[in-house]
């Protein structure tokens, strides 16, 4: 690790032009995945700016159609939720299933979100509910925020206050851990609304996505069996020590079916 | 008397009061002063020619003291770091044995091997610096797999190794195993992989090296299982320093498991730049640098032959492995998988006749050595794999099959083809135990709820036998040992009557403390916790060989207990002086000494003052005093082994393989400690569990990069995947360990890894699979299941 300024600002605008005004500095959420790779010597900010001091972004709302949840809520809150557990219960589980009791009591969905690891769980259920990802300048549609890899629709200085998730007829999530990490191998999100299904992977591939045939398929008929005997495409799905893409691909429909049993039960 | 707690009792540890308060002492603990904080660079790549190194940014960095590398090892005519066995070929030729310079000279040949070492005042200093050494690679390609590094063409690590094979090893009578397959009614063919492993240990490897110049003495302290021998190997053979100038500390030891029962570079490299830097220094390795240093174990490649006649007999085994050794010789490296492997391949079993050869191959990696079991595991994996293998292809029931080839109780002693001769033993009684502690009777049951949840249900048998307790010297040395295989004990009753042991195992997690102190408790009759047990300090222990090939008991325990009859004896001869008795008339029980037939007696703590205040005592033909010292040398190994029967659920959507109940009945000998064999056998269970299903260290071809580098990436058996595993003990003494014991540390490992294996495999056998290799991964049996084209599972 090398050394670094450590900020604590009160307001989001101090945090903001903190973040602006010195290069290479950083936001710090739970640190989870930020002081991992400091500690490798991965990341070296010139300075921490952390979101700690932040009370406005912590805490879950019911807004009745949606439910808003503060950037820096940390995953067991959510997990342990009662107005999730009701509304989402899909995204309860979800969150119970991130990493360990460690990481979930310290890991946030803001910061899970903003780092948009191939393999997180979160950008499946964000993406899955066609979320808003509202930050301290816009509102941004989950479908216009993952752009891949690690990448965002984020700008310099811009910083996520909450995510707002639409509350679903039904929805489910099911993960397939990947062995060593317990990432997910291949997670699906399956949410049901009035006007259709959404279903979206994660750990897949490079970024998570959605797989269309499988909405219209579960838009039509709501049950495992319509999706059965749909394979998606190998082809752009990742390949490493740990699943071929064929066997990523497989375990997608299996997924997506068991999500979809998740989500009915 | 106090409180003896002895043989067979079950005291919770006496070392868990420091480690669960916190208050354990290990090497990143210790600080000295004015201690500075030591940074080695490692190569990225798996093999380049060192064309150059230049230091001038790094020294200029602040705080950086000092900047070694292979040139200024060179410069001090520095050894190279030594290996412990020295195996030959069937000729009589001698391994290959290219230098392994404790920093690299000329070429690095893994990623991780050593080329500078950087000493600053912290280790953020010293971390920074090491980042602005210019090392010039001028990068080869890399060679990491076995059967690729035998290959004409393939990159060659070292100018005189021809296609880096160290040495083509054979063992047994290859013609006669050939006349046994003309004549077999069936031949069993496999051939199979024995994954790579890492070790590990909670507590990375560290370091802590000073040199005081009053005394012209060095103290190492380091992560070590045998302090001794790495005095021993460092002091003598890599550094030139006399053996009384250099003291090894190996405080306590968060694990080993092998890892650290090596002398590594570091230890010489900071050893010796404690007196160029004359101050103290400390280096503490990262987990991802463990991964790339620590000495990896397995990594095989197989084609396995039983021949047998019509009614399932072994006739003969034939088995050709190819065995990593990564980039440079380790400390027992070649006689992992030579020594440690071919004997064993008898098993339980009467084959007649058994030929095994193995090529000891180089390759872009790191160095291969011992890990929990070391060879055999190997070996039982071979043998209990194609001994299903054979079952299934002759219609043979797996337990028929190994019942009609087992050597039966009455037949021991039992000299095997493979140079051992068994002892003692009752495969059998294991056997049958075994299945009815696995309720095998009811699997049928439990298959149909499986296969009702659409699951596949498997049973797999592993009926093994080890060697260990290592080693009778002699035999030893006729295989390659360059050292001696005995341990040694001291006890010392202090004029109180408690009792400090020096010995020369060492305690990294197997509860040494406790279990020494129960046979010191029993033999002596004073309370248990009026010994404590001495080890892991060059300075305060006579002599030893450390921790490793389950020897601590057995080796260990055998010279402790023959330190301690050496007590008896004495306090006979004191108490027949001051009871007036003739010294054969003295009784020593429960502690006490008496005159047979009289109410006179005396009690240990009277005998033991009488020694250290000798005004009534024989002075003229007994020195006063009450210590005693033994060294043991064993006449045999020791032959554990036992019954493991795992039970498997697999899920043919997804191809997860879910252990749902482990049993294993063990013969160890005598139990000393019964929580702890138990607490050992869990261990080793889950350890061969890891190898059997989650466990694999991944190379790439070509850049010899270390793909799965990190915990992230390599799979640990962690506790949700083990369900409640039942263990027992099935005794039958060892003939020639005073105690009868035979050693508890490694059968689960060895065991375990062909059960596990042997039931995914009969899961699956209704779809015509026959082998899977390690570790059974999701995706591995999700493949087979495509290639034997499983009907879709419907839901
Ligand atoms: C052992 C382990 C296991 C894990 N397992 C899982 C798992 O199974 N599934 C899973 O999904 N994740 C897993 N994680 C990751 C975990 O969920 C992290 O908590 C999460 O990815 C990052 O959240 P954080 O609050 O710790 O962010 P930090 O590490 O603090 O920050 C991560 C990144 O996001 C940026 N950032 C943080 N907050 C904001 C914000 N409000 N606005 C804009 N940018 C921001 C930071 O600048 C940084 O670049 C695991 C982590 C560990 C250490």
């Amino acid at each position: 690790m090398k050394p670094f300024a450590y900020h604590q600002p009160g307001q989001i605008p101090d945090a903001a032009k903190l973040l602006t005004s010195i290069e290479d500095s950083k936001l710090v959420a739970g640190g989870m995945t930020l002081i991992p790779t400091i500690k490798q010597r991965l990341a070296s900010p010139v300075a921490l700016v952390d979101l700690s001091k932040l009370g406005s972004l912590k805490g879950i709302t019911d807004d009745g159609a949606t439910i808003t949840i503060g950037a820096m809520t940390p995953h067991a809150v959510v997990a342990a939720s009662r107005l999730v557990q009701t509304k989402i219960p899909g995204l309860a589980a979800l969150a119970s299933m991130i990493g360990d009791p460690a990481v979930r009591n310290r890991g946030t969905i803001g910061g899970s979100v903003a780092n948009n690891d191939p393999a997180a769980d979160y950008p499946a259920g964000v993406l899955g509910l066609g979320a808003t990802i509202v930050s301290s300048t816009r509102d941004i549609a989950a479908d216009k925020f993952f752009l891949g890899l690690f990448e965002t629709a984020l700008e310099v200085g811009e910083i996520i206050t909450a995510i707002r998730f639409p509350v679903p007829l039904k929805a489910g999530y099911s993960k397939f851990k990947a062995p060593a990490s317990r990432y997910a191998l291949v997670g699906v999100f399956v949410a049901k609304f009035a006007d259709g299904v959404r279903v979206a992977v994660t750990g897949a591939g490079p970024g998570v996505f959605r797989v269309p045939p499988m909405e219209v398929a579960l838009s039509e008929n709501f049950d495992p069996s319509a999706i059965a005997a749909i394979k998606i495409d190998n082809d752009g799905l990742t390949s490493d020590i740990h699943a071929e893409a064929d066997y990523r691909a497989h375990l997608v429909t299996v997924m997506a079916k068991r999500a979809v049993d998740a989500a009915l039960s | 008397m106090g409180n003896v707690i002895g043989i067979g009792a079950s005291p919770k540890r006496k070392e868990d009061q420091r480690f669960l308060t916190g208050r354990g002492n290990y090497v990143s603990d210790i600080k000295r002063p004015g201690m500075t904080a030591g940074v080695f660079v490692r190569s990225p790549h798996g093999h380049a020619v060192l064309r150059g190194i230049d230091k001038s940014a790094a020294l200029a960095s602040p705080g950086v003291i000092a900047v070694l590398t292979g040139e200024d090892v060179a410069a001090d005519k520095l050894g190279s770091l030594p290996c412990g066995w020295g195996i030959s070929d069937a000729k009589g030729v001698p391994m290959k044995e290219p230098p392994f310079p404790m920093l690299a000279q000329g070429k690095v040949r893994f990623v991780g091997d050593m080329v500078a070492f950087v000493i600053a005042e912290t280790p953020g200093q010293a971390n920074a610096a090491a980042e602005l050494l210019t090392v010039d690679y001028e990068v080869l390609p890399s060679v990491v797999g076995v059967l690729e590094a035998v290959r004409p063409g393939a990159p060659q690590l070292f100018d005189d190794v021809p296609n880096n094979i160290c040495c083509d090893w054979e063992l047994g009578d290859k013609a006669a195993v050939e006349t046994a397959f003309r004549k077999a009614a069936h031949v069993a063919k496999l051939s199979l992989v024995n994954n790579r492993l890492i070790g590990n240990p909670i507590e990375p490897r560290a370091a802590i090296a000073e040199y005081e110049p009053g005394t012209d003495r060095f103290t190492l302290w380091t992560t070590s299982q045998f302090p001794h021998v790495v005095r021993f190997l460092m002091g003598a053979l890599v550094l030139n320093i006399p053996q009384h100038k250099l003291r090894v500390v190996a405080p306590d030891v968060g694990g080993g498991f092998g890892v650290k029962q090596f002398h590594y570079g570091e230890e010489a490299v900071i050893t010796w730049a404690a007196k160029r830097v004359m101050r103290p220094i400390k280096w503490v390795a990262s987990r991802s640098e463990g991964y790339v240093s620590d000495r990896h174990g397995r990594d095989h490649v197989t084609e396995a032959e039983l021949a047998l006649d019509e009614h399932g007999k072994f006739l003969a085994f034939r088995v050709n492995t190819l065995a990593n050794m990564g980039g440079y010789l380790s400390t027992f490296g070649p006689n992992i998988p030579t020594n440690l492997y071919g004997p064993l391949l008898g098993g339980v079993y009467t084959t007649p006749a058994i030929y095994c050869n193995v090529k000891v191959v180089f390759t872009n990696t790191v160095p291969v050595d011992a890990y929990r079991g070391a060879g055999r595991p190997e070996a039982t994996f071979v043998l209990e794999r194609i001994v299903d293998v054979a079952a299934s292809e002759m219609g043979i029931d797996r337990v028929e099959i190994r019942r009609r080839n087992m050597i039966p109780k009455e037949a021991y002693p039992y000299q095997t083809p493979v140079l051992v001769q068994y002892d003692s033993g009752d495969p059998m009684g294991c056997l049958d135990g075994a299945l009815v502690a696995a309720d095998v009777k009811n699997f049928g049951v439990r298959k149909a709820a499986s296969a009702s949840k659409g699951k596949f249900r498997g049973l797999g048998y592993s009926t093994y036998v080890e060697a260990c307790g290592l080693a009778p010297s002699r035999f030893a040395g006729r295989l390659g040992a360059r050292g001696g295989l005995y341990e040694s004990a001291t006890v010392r009753v202090h004029p109180t009557g408690q009792v400090t042991v020096m010995i020369g195992t060492h305690n990294h997690g197997q509860g040494h403390e406790t279990t020494f102190a129960q046979i010191v408790s029993e033999k002596l009759g004073v309370s248990f916790e009026n010994v404590d047990i001495v080890f892991g300090d060059t300075d305060r222990v006579q002599f030893g060989m450390g921790t490793y090939g389950s020897r601590s008991l057995v080796v260990g325990g055998a010279a402790l207990s023959k330190a301690t009859d050496k007590v008896i004896a004495k306090g006979k001869k004191i108490a027949a002086h001051l009871l007036e008795a003739a010294e054969v008339d003295i009784q020593f029980e429960a502690g006490n000494f008496s005159v047979a037939g009289t109410d006179r007696i005396k009690s240990f703590e009277e005998i033991a003052g009488a020694a250290y205040v000798p005004h009534n005592y024989p002075l003229e033909v007994l020195e006063p005093g009450l210590e005693e010292q033994a060294y043991y040398d064993p006449v045999n190994f020791t032959y554990p082994g036992g019954c493991h029967i795992a039970e498997v659920e697999v899920d043919p959507e997804t191809g997860t393989v879910t252990l749902v109940n482990y049993t294993a009945v063990d013969d160890v000998g005598t139990v000393i400690n019964p929580m702890i064999v138990e607490g050992q056998l869990h261990g080793g269970i889950v350890q061969g569990v890891g190898q059997a299903l989650f466990e694999n260290a991944v190379y790439d071809e070509g850049s010899g990069q270390l793909l799965s580098g990190s915990l992230m990436d390599y799979c640990m058996p962690r506790a949700d995947h083990m369900p409640m595993m039942k263990v027992a003990t099935h005794s039958t003494l060892c003939t020639h360990t005073p105690m009868g014991v035979k050693g508890c540390g490694e059968v689960g490992t060895i065991g375990s890894p062909a059960a596990v294996i042997n039931a995914v495999v009969d899961a699956l056998a209704h779809l015509g699979v026959t082998h899977v290799d390690m570790p059974a991964t999701p995706n591995r049996i999700w493949r087979l299941l495509q290639n034997a084209s499983l009907p879709v599972a419907a839901e």
